[in-house]
């Protein structure tokens, strides 16, 4: 970082000017390492858990300790890994320089937002360590609310202060590319990054509110012993439920639509081909977040809503595949006839599409009333969505961290090692979710800390596969924290991508351009002969 | 969404903006998308009550009819006269009258605090009739069985949904003395009062919300 010109990194040095900051970039870095320190500590949990599996009996740890450390890591990767991850990392920094303004409608909310996420953490994490929680992440009622004797109220609290954070985050981006964008920059040449994470802003502010009003109805009923919830009062449990996947079903989509959106870029990108179908990807993009408000009910198939419900949410959940697939059959029809470069940014492209069409076509399975009956809370539901979330979601962090790493540090990591990584982690991942589909099927039930011994095997097989995806995870770690100090100098746009982000320096100036960038070109125009 | 418009009063506009207008429908776009949230956090709310009042419909009336009408009935003017007053906050900023514009912003926090009061009144009322939900909560009624269960319900309700309106307003008249503050300062002009401007818009979306909360939970135990 010794160079002379001025950039966002070298713009002050102290702890101050990181915390006090209102530069999207570094509020991105923020976040960067409050994810990523989340991750690890959500991971552990796995790692423990996946060695307590190993043998039908295992005698690691106790059964309530095993509940915990589900919950923990249920709750630590869903509410801020997952859901945050993508847009507050890869989001904060990208959106303005994507669309060419100088940072966020509101740098201050910004901040805060990240202030407000870190107090959350604080909250559920310091509930869950220090006494630990065991209703699962999806808190039923009336378990959390009545018979749980762990910390509930301050865990569910941590996820509420959270939520303002997803919010407010949300709402920044929406009116930033509403009111910032670049001239020239209309709607059907914004990238679709850009587009993915506004629809996904919208279901930050639609969305979450609802969570935020059934979490606090959960803690107003533990504490005051009330009975919203619970049926020995009156209250309706199932009530709950609607309420909580009415945000946690569109949640999924908050986790795999920015997903989506780095993939749309990456595929381009490494292809060197204009993005098949550009305005039915968009579409498809509304479509998902629409039906995904829609489809809540198919959690619920087996909890008494009635069959007519759970004939329409079933139905809902069909057509929302469809959105899906032509995103998948138009990145597909990208890579026809493309000059394909195999960086590791591209691996988890690839490995992306793959996983996530496991995962949607497994989720098929699971829309589907009568076999949804019989793989109900079994490991072929963990595996669905494990494939949908870490294939779908993590793959696509990673794949866009080590895409934007050279823009984000100036720095370019070792591709080589980079690429080993990628592969690591897909062997690592089918290795240890593959097998679950078939145990679950078999009726390995989920969220029990043994298991009859004929299963010993698949378990096997998934505490060995987690142990190559640990290693995985840890690899870009370590070497890109050693690129951002020591790494050769990127250069501006090492890829040759389209876009307004590569237009700039690497790293950025602390006001993204030196003079206000005007767009005259198609997205992703890499067959015009402009990038080579 | 407010502080940002007012950065620094030396600078006509934030330094991540092109000019003031883009700030001014930056901020304006950014309350609406606010009280997009806001509808669906009540909402979930007013969903509650409509799944208990569809299940327990002779329970919910008969509760109903314990509210305090008179009362209910009072603080709704009061409200709406407080959306008026709220208008002519903004009119006057327009017109660069910074006298009239404190003051009415000043009656506006002041109608606000007088729904508070009432409200407070009506609270404290029903804590006395036992009708706070919890160990003391008592409900004599001419149906046997649940009603009494289910009438608690209907006041877990009325409690929460009054409660967090009450918040809102508290924050809301937080929010115009902060105004009022920069307004007697000076630092509104009629080419520059948005932060008015997007307050009045939350001031009239909590209104809006006791719109709705006054005959769900006052109106529909019918003529008492």
């Amino acid at each position: 970082m010794s160079d002379a010109r001025a950039h966002y990194l070298n713009a002050g040095h102290s702890m101050r000017s990181w915390l006090l900051t209102k530069d999207h970039k570094r509020i991105a870095l923020l976040y960067l390492a409050s994810v990523t320190a989340l991750f690890f500590v959500g991971g552990s949990a796995a790692v423990m858990f996946r060695l307590q599996l190993l043998t039908p009996h295992g005698h690691l740890v106790l059964p309530e300790t095993y509940n915990k450390l589900f919950t923990l890591h249920g709750i630590v990767m869903v509410f801020f890994f997952l859901v945050p991850a993508v847009p507050t990392v890869l989001g904060n920094f990208l959106i303005p320089l994507m669309i060419g303004a100088k940072d966020l409608a509101f740098p201050r909310i910004n901040l805060l937002s990240w202030y407000l996420f870190i107090a959350g953490a604080a909250l559920a994490l310091g509930a869950t360590l220090y006494g630990g929680v065991d209703t699962g992440w999806t808190f039923y009622t009336p378990y959390s609310s009545v018979f749980s004797n762990t910390y509930v109220v301050a865990t569910v609290m941590g996820i509420f202060v959270a939520g303002f954070s997803s919010i407010l985050t949300g709402l920044n981006f929406i009116v930033t590319i509403h009111k910032m964008r670049a001239p020239g920059l209309r709607w059907f040449r914004l990238p679709l990054f850009v587009w993915a994470i506004y629809a996904t802003s919208f279901m930050f502010v639609l969305a979450t509110p609802v969570l935020a009003m059934a979490l606090l109805l959960v803690g107003l009923e533990r504490v005051l012993h009330l009975g919203i919830f619970n049926p020995a009062l009156g209250g309706d449990p199932l009530l709950f439920q609607h309420f909580f996947w009415f945000y946690s079903h569109p949640a999924v989509y908050i986790m795999v639509l920015p997903a989506m959106g780095v993939i749309s870029e990456l595929i381009p990108c490494f292809s060197r081909r204009r993005l098949f179908g550009y305005e039915f990807v968009v579409m498809a993009t509304f479509g998902i977040a629409f039906l995904g408000f829609l489809v809540w009910g198919h959690h619920m198939f087996v909890s008494g809503q009635s069959a007519f419900a759970g004939l329409v949410f079933s139905f809902l959940s069909f057509v929302v595949a469809v959105p899906s697939a032509i995103k998948v059959f138009n990145w597909t029809a990208t890579l026809y006839k493309g000059r394909i470069r195999f960086h590791t940014p591209m691996l988890y492209a690839l490995g992306f599409i793959g996983l996530f069409t496991i995962g949607g076509l497994t989720g098929l399975f699971l829309a589907t009333l009568g076999v949804d009956v019989h793989v109900h809370d079994t490991y072929f539901v963990i595996a669905h969505f494990h494939y949908i979330m870490v294939g779908g979601s993590v793959m696509a962090y990673l794949g866009g961290i080590h895409y934007w790493w050279p823009k984000i540090s100036g720095k370019m990591y070792p591709d080589a090692l980079g690429r080993w990584a990628a592969v690591l982690i897909f062997v690592g991942f089918n290795l240890t979710f593959f097998p679950q589909f078939i145990v679950g099927y078999l009726g390995m039930p989920r969220r029990f800390y043994m298991y009859p011994p004929e299963f010993q095997v698949y378990n096997v097989f998934s505490t060995a596969g987690a142990s190559i995806l640990a290693l995985g995870y840890l690899l870009p770690l370590g070497y890109l924290l050693w690129s951002f100090w020591y790494g050769p100098d990127a250069g501006d746009n090492p890829w040759g991508a389209s876009g307004l982000e590569w237009k700039t320096s690497s790293p950025p100036p602390v006001r993204n351009f030196e003079t206000k960038p005007v767009v005259d070109e198609e997205p992703y125009d890499y067959e015009g002969g402009r990038y080579g | 969404m407010k502080g940002d418009g007012m950065a620094e009063s030396t600078r006509a506009f934030a330094e991540q903006f092109d000019d003031p207008l883009q700030q001014k429908e930056a901020a304006q776009a950014g309350m609406w998308v606010f009280l997009v949230t806001e509808v669906l956090f009540f909402g979930a709310l007013l969903t509650a009550y409509t799944v208990y009042r569809h299940l327990y419909p002779a329970a919910f009336r008969e509760a109903s009819r314990r509210t305090d009408l008179a009362l209910g009935s009072i603080n709704t003017a009061v409200l709406l006269t407080s959306s008026f007053t709220m208008a002519l906050c903004v009119h006057a900023a327009k017109t660069g009258r910074r006298a009239a514009l404190v003051a009415l912003l000043a009656l506006t926090m002041a109608l606000g605090a007088g729904f508070l009061a009432i409200k407070g009144v009506e609270w404290a009322r029903e804590i006395h009739e036992h009708l706070l939900p919890g160990p003391s909560f008592e409900f004599p009624s001419a149906y046997p069985g649940e009603a009494g269960r289910q009438a608690q319900l209907f006041f877990v309700l009325y409690f929460v949904m009054t409660g967090v309106h009450a918040l809102h307003l508290v924050i809301g008249i937080v929010l115009l003395g902060v105004l009022a503050f920069f307004a007697a300062l000076g630092r509104y002009r009629s080419d520059y009062y948005t932060p008015v401007e997007v307050a009045g818009l939350y001031w009239h979306f909590v209104d809006i919300v006791w719109i709705f909360l006054y005959p769900l939970l006052y109106l529909v135990g019918g003529p008492r």
